[in-house]
């Protein structure tokens, strides 16, 4: 006896999977670049304004950019980091996108 | 040359002949037509990964594009105050309206990072504020660099001060 369910589901399409949901969900992280350029306290602004930052907690992020080379900004979904990286840009800032380890 | 905040401006006054052309050249210096390295900078990659960088200058690069020339067209709108300096070698006031500041910043940073780019100054050159009279185009070139970062220095703690 063949279930009645099983005529329903006959010759289904499967859509080729592309990405899993795992990968997708990688959080990657919005990392910006020293430049000898920017002044410290325009990429101090620029940390304010696009994350909401206290002014402390900018200067931070700052002054790591400024003896490491980089520092990180944010971590999340693609979608929203793209975002950052878009608004940074704008500023003018060397930012990235990068997928975390 | 003096700064000071209005109650709706900020104001440089005092403004002798050659900085007030420095200032001028404000738009200009933007234009990274034609200067690879410039451009460079100014549209940098926003990821290691090739396909994203693609995408990016599909979707993402015209809004920059567009956003970099609205701010140029601000600064350029403003600068028409210098014009009304009438007397040669007379000093000037510009006035910049404090809805423009962020349009001043963006502005006069497009003209730092190009013209850094086009000359390709060392980081021992930009840190050197000691450096002797200008004596070429690249000297002048990284004067302009600190004379823009000066400018936006002023920017920035008035609109800190202010709140």
């Amino acid at each position: 006896m063949q279930s009645s369910i099983g005529s329903s589901v006959e010759n289904p399409v499967i859509e080729q999977e592309t990405s899993t949901a795992e990968e997708l969900d990688v959080p990657w992280q919005v990392v910006v670049h020293n430049d000898p350029v920017n002044l410290m306290s325009y990429v101090t602004m620029v940390f304010q304004k696009v994350f909401g930052l206290t002014k402390e907690k900018a200067e931070k992020h700052m002054l790591e950019v400024h003896q490491l080379g980089r520092s990180i900004l944010w971590c999340g979904m693609r979608e929203r980091a793209e975002l950052y990286v878009q608004q940074l840009h704008g500023y003018l800032l060397l930012a990235t996108l990068e997928r975390t380890n | 040359m003096e700064f000071r905040r209005q109650q709706d401006c900020l104001e440089i006054s005092e403004l002798d002949p050659f900085l007030a052309e420095l200032l001028r050249q404000v738009p200009e210096s933007c234009n990274v037509e034609g200067v690879e390295a410039a451009q460079q900078r100014i549209f940098s990659a926003p990821a290691k990964d090739a396909e994203i960088c693609s995408e990016w200058k599909v979707y993402v690069e015209p809004e920059l594009r567009r956003l970099f020339h609205s701010a140029t067209e601000t600064v350029s709108a403003d600068l028409e105050q210098l014009n009304g300096c009438q007397k040669p070698f007379a000093n000037c006031t510009l006035r910049i309206p404090l809805e423009n500041s962020d349009a001043w910043l963006n502005a006069l940073n497009q003209a730092r990072l190009a013209i850094a780019a086009k000359y390709n100054f060392t980081d021992g050159e930009l840190c050197d504020h000691y450096r002797s009279p200008i004596g070429s185009r690249r000297d002048l070139g990284l004067f302009q660099v600190n004379f823009y970062g000066f400018v936006q220095e002023f920017i920035l703690q008035e609109l800190a001060r202010g709140g």
